[in-house]
C-alpha cells in the first residue's frame, strides 16, 4: 500500500516537473503533439533492436554495385541499418530484444536514369524473410508480428511505381504481421498498413545546410514551387500525373505574379525557398514528395495538396497546425485560399517551423543526433510496445501462406 | 455467347487503339510484361478506362465522381488571372512576415530609440534630376527612422527642384541654395558639389542639428543595410561602396575595357572603402586604381565614356553631427575642428570626409567590417544638350506631331481605289478600308507637309 503511493507520488511530481525544466525560446513555439511533446523523447531505454546478420548480397553488395542509393530520396533504408548497428538500442542478445530489424535494401536496383525498379523487390524481400525465418526462431514465433522492416519506395510494400498496378498487387504477404516503416502515406489505400510509421523522405542534410541563408534575408516570395507540372514521357495524354493536380496548378496561376512556379533547375532553388512564405507540396505520382522536408528545413509554410495523405511522424507532429492543406479540388482557388489566411496564423506557423527540433525531426545526419528522424523512427517503435499478447503463436499455429501473391514473387533470389 | 462479346470487345479495342496510334502504345510500352500472361500478346486493358475525354475542362461542367486512381480532369476556373483584391492582401502578409522578420533579426542589434538621419545630397536641374531625386526620395521614405534631407542646390535649379519635391510632402526637405553655377565638366563638377556638402555642413553646425550625417548622392543606389549599420556609428564609419563605372556606355567599349582591367575585384567591378585583416582589424582602404581607365574616362558631363570616382568619395561616409559642431562633449581630439567659414581658401582644405579627422585608423568600418558591399557609386548623365520638358509634364497637347519612321500599319500607295457605291452587306468591311486607308494616308500627307515644312524650318 505504502510502496504505490510512493510510485504515485513519484509520476505526479514527474509530471510536475518536465514542464518547469522545459523552458520556451522566445521566438520559436514547441510542438506540443498529440502525445506530449513526444518529438523530444529519448529512446534508449525504453525499446531494444536485435538485427539480423543477413548475408551480403542483401545489403552491401547492392550498395557496392551503386552507390547511387546513398543520395537518393530512398536511402532511408541503408542509412537505417548503419544508424541501428552503433545505437545504443541495439542488443546483441535476441532474447531480450523488443524489435527485429532485417536489413534488406529492396530500394537499390537503379536503371541508368538512377531510378529503382521494383520487379525484384518482392523476391528479393521473401528471400530475406526465408532466410530470416530458416536460420532464427523468431519469426516463426510471431509470424513477424515483431519484426520491422524500411520499404521506402513509391507505394511502400507494394514494390511498384505505378498506382494501379501496386493496388492490384496489394502490401507482400508476408509482410502481413510485420510494422513496415515507408515514406507512403495515403488513407484508405492499400498500400498502408494499419500500424505503419510514416517517415520522411531522405534528403541530404549536409547539402541542404550548406546552403543556409541569413534569416534577416526578407521573404519576397508568396508562393514558391520548382518542379514538373506535366510528365509527357510516362503521361503523355495528360490527366493521370498527379491526378491532374500539378497541371491545374499551372495552368491557373502561370501568369499570377505571385506565385513563382516553374520546371526551372536554379543553382539557387535552396535560397530561394528561404525567401519564399509558402512553398507548393503538391502530389505527383506517390502523394509524398522531398519538398516538405526542404520546406520544413528553410521555414516556408508547406502547402499539400494531396487528398488523404498522411504525413510523417503524425502522432507526433500537429501538421494541421504548420502546414496548410488544400484539397486537390480546391486547387483552382488556391489564391483566394492562401491570401484569405490570417496574418498572425502565418506567423505563428512560422514560429514553429524556426523550432530546430521541428526541423531535427525531418532528417537523417550522419552520425545520427539526438531527436532526428533516426530517433522518431525509435520513439514510434517504442510507443508500439509491450507487444499485445496475440502477437506470440501457440505452438503449431500459422497464420502466414507462404505461397500467397503472384507466381512471379515466388521465384527464388 | 461469351465468345461473341469477347470478340467483339477486342475488335472494338482493337480499332480503338488503332484510331489512338502512337499514343496509345506509347501509354503501355513501359509497363512490364506481366508474368501470368494467360492473355495473347495484346496488352491488357485496365478496366477503369474510359475513352478520351477533353483535357481542359471549365468548372461549369457538372461534377462527377472522382475515381481513385485513372484519369482525371485538370480543372481550370474561368477566369484564370490574378484577383486584384487578393494580391493587395497578399502583399499585406508579405510585410508582415517581413516586418517581424526585422523586428526578430535586425532591430535587436539596434540602438533604440531609433536615431535621426541627416542625409546630405547635392542636386541641380538636368535631363536625369527627376528620376534621381525621386528615386533617392523614395528610398528614404522606406526607412523606418526619422529622416532630415539637407538638399543643396545652385542658384538657377530652384523651381525643377521644387517641382520633384513637391510630390512627397512627407519628408522633412531642408534646402539650402549656393552662390554659384555647375559647370560642364565631371572634375569641376566633383569640386562644386564638395563645397555644396561643406555649406550643408556649416548649416548642420550653425544650427546645432542631432543626427548621424549620410552622404547620400542622388544617382547612387543605396541598400537599406547601409542605414541600418549607420544607426550604430559613434563618430566617423566608412561604408564599402561598388563602383559601377560602365554604366552609360556601348557593350563593345565594356568587353574590351574588361580585358584589360586587371584591378576590378573577383566582383568583376571595383570597389572602394575600408578594409579588414583577417582578424577582422581595420587596416587600410582599398583604392581605385585608374591606370586602366586612361584613354577612355569621360572629360565633360554627358560625354560618352567612363565615369570614374576620386580616390575618396564622399559617399559611403557617415558621421555624428557632433563632428561639426563647436564644442561637443566627449568629442574625442582626433577630430580637427570644423570651422570653415565660407570663404573659398577655407574650403579648398576639405576634399572628402577623412579631412575632418586627424587620424584616420578611428575610422569605423561598416557592413561586416567592409566585406559587404552597401551602395553602388553610379554616374550617368543625359548629354548636355538633352532637352526635356519642365517638370517632365507635357499637359498642353503637342504642336507638332511627326510619326515616327515605321508605323505599324503598312505603307499604302497614293493611288487606291475606294469603291463609291459599296453594297449593304459588305457595308462594314469597306467601312473598316475606308477608316483605315484614311488613318494611314491622313498622316502621310501631313507627315510630308511637315516634313517639308520642318526642313525649311532647319535650313532657316
Amino acid at each position: 500500500m505504502g510502496s504505490e503511493i510512493w510510485i504515485v507520488a513519484l509520476l505526479l511530481s514527474q509530471a510536475l516537473i518536465l514542464p518547469i525544466a522545459q523552458a520556451a525560446e522566445p521566438h520559436t513555439e514547441r510542438i506540443s503533439g498529440s502525445a506530449g511533446d513526444v518529438l523530444e523523447d529519448d529512446p534508449v531505454g525504453r525499446l531494444k533492436v536485435f538485427v539480423y546478420n543477413l548475408p551480403r548480397k542483401y545489403n552491401k553488395k547492392m550498395v557496392d554495385k551503386d552507390s547511387r542509393c546513398l543520395t537518393h530520396m530512398f536511402a532511408t533504408e541503408i542509412f537505417m541499418h548503419r544508424f541501428l548497428l552503433s545505437s545504443a538500442v541495439r542488443t546483441l542478445d535476441p532474447e531480450e530484444a523488443d524489435w527485429f530489424y532485417t536489413p534488406v535494401y529492396t530500394t537499390c536496383d537503379l536503371t541508368p536514369g538512377g531510378h529503382p525498379l521494383p520487379f525484384k523487390s518482392p523476391r528479393i524481400m521473401r528471400s530475406a524473410i526465408q532466410y530470416v525465418a530458416m536460420n532464427w526462431p523468431y519469426w516463426n514465433r510471431t509470424d513477424g508480428a515483431d519484426h520491422f522492416f524500411v520499404t521506402p519506395h513509391d507505394f511502400g510494400a507494394c514494390f511498384h511505381y505505378q498506382e494501379e498496378t501496386a493496388i492490384q498487387r496489394g502490401i507482400l504477404h508476408l509482410l502481413k504481421r510485420a510494422t513496415l516503416v515507408q515514406t507512403f502515406g495515403q488513407r484508405n489505400h492499400v498500400c498502408l498498413k494499419e500500424g505503419s510509421i510514416t517517415v520522411p523522405p531522405y534528403a541530404p542534410p549536409q547539402k541542404m545546410q550548406a546552403h543556409l541563408v541569413s534569416p534577416s534575408t526578407p521573404r519576397s516570395i508568396f508562393v514558391y514551387f520548382r518542379g514538373l507540372f506535366y510528365d509527357v514521357n510516362n503521361d503523355p495524354e495528360g490527366g493521370y500525373y498527379a491526378r491532374g493536380a500539378r497541371a491545374s496548378v499551372w495552368e491557373n496561376f502561370k501568369s499570377n505574379p505571385l506565385f513563382d512556379i516553374s520546371t526551372d533547375h536554379p543553382p539557387t532553388y535552396y535560397e530561394d525557398m528561404q525567401r519564399s512564405v509558402f512553398c507548393l507540396c503538391p502530389l505527383g505520382w506517390a502523394p509524398w514528395s522531398p519538398r516538405l522536408v526542404e520546406a520544413v528545413v528553410f521555414g516556408c509554410i508547406p502547402v499539400i495538396i494531396a487528398d488523404d495523405i498522411v504525413l510523417p511522424f503524425a502522432d507526433a507532429i500537429p501538421w494541421e497546425e504548420i502546414a496548410v492543406f488544400v484539397a486537390e479540388k480546391d486547387v483552382p482557388s488556391l489564391d483566394t485560399i492562401l491570401t484569405s489566411i490570417p496574418a498572425e496564423v502565418i506567423l505563428r506557423k512560422q514560429r514553429l517551423l524556426a523550432n530546430p527540433s521541428m526541423k531535427q525531426a525531418m532528417l537523417f545526419p550522419q552520425p545520427a543526433q539526438a531527436g532526428d528522424a533516426f530517433h522518431q523512427i525509435l520513439n514510434g517503435l517504442a510507443r508500439k510496445l509491450p507487444h499485445d499478447k496475440s502477437v506470440y503463436l501457440k505452438p503449431g499455429e500459422k497464420v502466414l501462406n507462404w505461397t500467397a501473391g503472384p507466381i512471379g514473387d515466388l521465384k527464388p533470389w | 455467347m461469351l465468345s461473341l462479346v469477347s470478340i467483339s470487345l477486342h475488335t472494338f479495342s482493337c480499332l480503338l487503339s488503332l484510331y489512338l496510334g502512337f499514343r496509345f502504345s506509347r501509354l503501355f510500352s513501359f509497363s512490364p510484361p506481366t508474368s501470368s500472361s494467360h492473355l495473347n500478346n495484346f496488352p491488357p486493358l485496365p478496366l477503369s478506362y474510359s475513352p478520351p475525354k477533353p483535357l481542359i475542362n471549365p468548372l461549369t461542367s457538372p461534377p462527377r465522381p472522382r475515381p481513385i486512381s485513372g484519369r482525371h480532369v485538370i480543372s481550370i476556373r474561368p477566369w484564370a488571372h490574378p484577383n486584384p483584391t487578393e494580391t493587395l492582401q497578399a502583399h499585406r502578409i508579405l510585410s508582415a512576415v517581413q516586418s517581424e522578420q526585422r523586428r526578430r533579426h535586425i532591430s535587436p542589434r539596434l540602438p533604440s530609440p531609433p536615431r535621426k538621419f541627416l542625409i546630405v545630397t547635392p542636386t541641380y536641374s538636368r535631363t536625369f534630376q527627376a528620376v534621381y531625386l525621386s528615386s533617392l526620395a523614395h528610398s528614404l521614405l522606406i526607412l523606418p527612422y526619422p529622416v532630415t534631407w539637407i538638399v543643396v542646390e545652385p542658384r538657377g535649379s530652384r523651381n525643377d527642384t521644387s517641382a520633384i519635391l513637391a510630390r512627397f510632402p512627407r519628408l522633412h526637405v531642408l534646402r539650402l541654395s549656393y552662390p554659384g553655377s555647375m559647370p560642364n565638366t565631371w572634375a569641376q563638377r566633383s569640386r562644386v558639389e564638395s563645397r555644396m556638402r561643406l555649406m550643408a555642413l556649416r548649416e548642420i553646425r550653425d544650427q546645432q542639428l542631432d543626427g548621424i550625417i549620410v552622404f547620400a548622392d542622388e544617382s547612387n543606389v543605396h541598400t537599406m543595410e547601409l542605414f541600418d549599420e549607420a544607426q550604430m556609428v559613434n563618430w566617423i564609419a566608412s561604408a564599402s561602396v561598388g563602383i559601377l563605372a560602365h554604366t552609360g556606355i556601348l557593350e563593345k567599349d565594356i568587353e574590351e575595357s574588361e580585358s584589360t582591367n586587371k584591378q576590378s575585384s573577383s566582383l568583376g567591378f571595383p570597389v572602394i572603402g575600408p578594409a579588414c585583416n583577417s582578424s577582422g582589424h581595420f587596416v587600410g582602404w582599398r583604392a581605385l586604381d585608374t591606370s586602366n581607365y586612361t584613354g577612355k574616362i569621360a572629360n565633360f558631363v554627358g560625354e560618352e565614356g567612363l565615369v570614374v570616382p576620386n580616390q575618396f568619395e564622399w559617399a559611403g561616409f557617415v558621421m555624428n553631427s557632433r563632428l561639426v559642431w563647436e564644442k561637443a562633449e566627449g568629442r574625442p581630439d582626433w577630430v580637427r575642428a570644423f570651422s570653415v567659414g565660407g570663404s573659398v581658401a577655407d574650403e579648398t582644405e576639405i576634399e572628402n570626409p577623412l579631412d575632418l579627422v586627424k587620424d584616420v585608423s578611428f575610422v569605423e568600418p561598416l557592413g561586416r567590417c567592409g566585406k559587404k558591399v552597401l551602395l553602388w557609386w553610379v554616374r550617368t548623365e543625359a548629354r548636355l544638350d538633352s532637352k526635356f520638358p519642365t517638370r517632365w509634364i507635357i499637359d498642353k497637347p503637342l504642336q507638332i506631331t511627326v510619326p515616327a519612321k515605321q508605323t505599324p500599319w503598312p505603307e499604302l500607295p497614293p493611288e487606291i481605289v475606294i469603291p463609291t457605291n459599296p453594297t449593304p452587306t459588305r457595308q462594314s468591311l469597306t467601312d473598316k478600308q475606308h477608316s483605315k486607308t484614311g488613318r494611314s494616308s491622313r498622316p502621310r500627307h501631313r507627315s510630308r507637309g511637315k516634313r517639308k515644312r520642318e526642313s525649311h524650318m532647319n535650313s532657316s
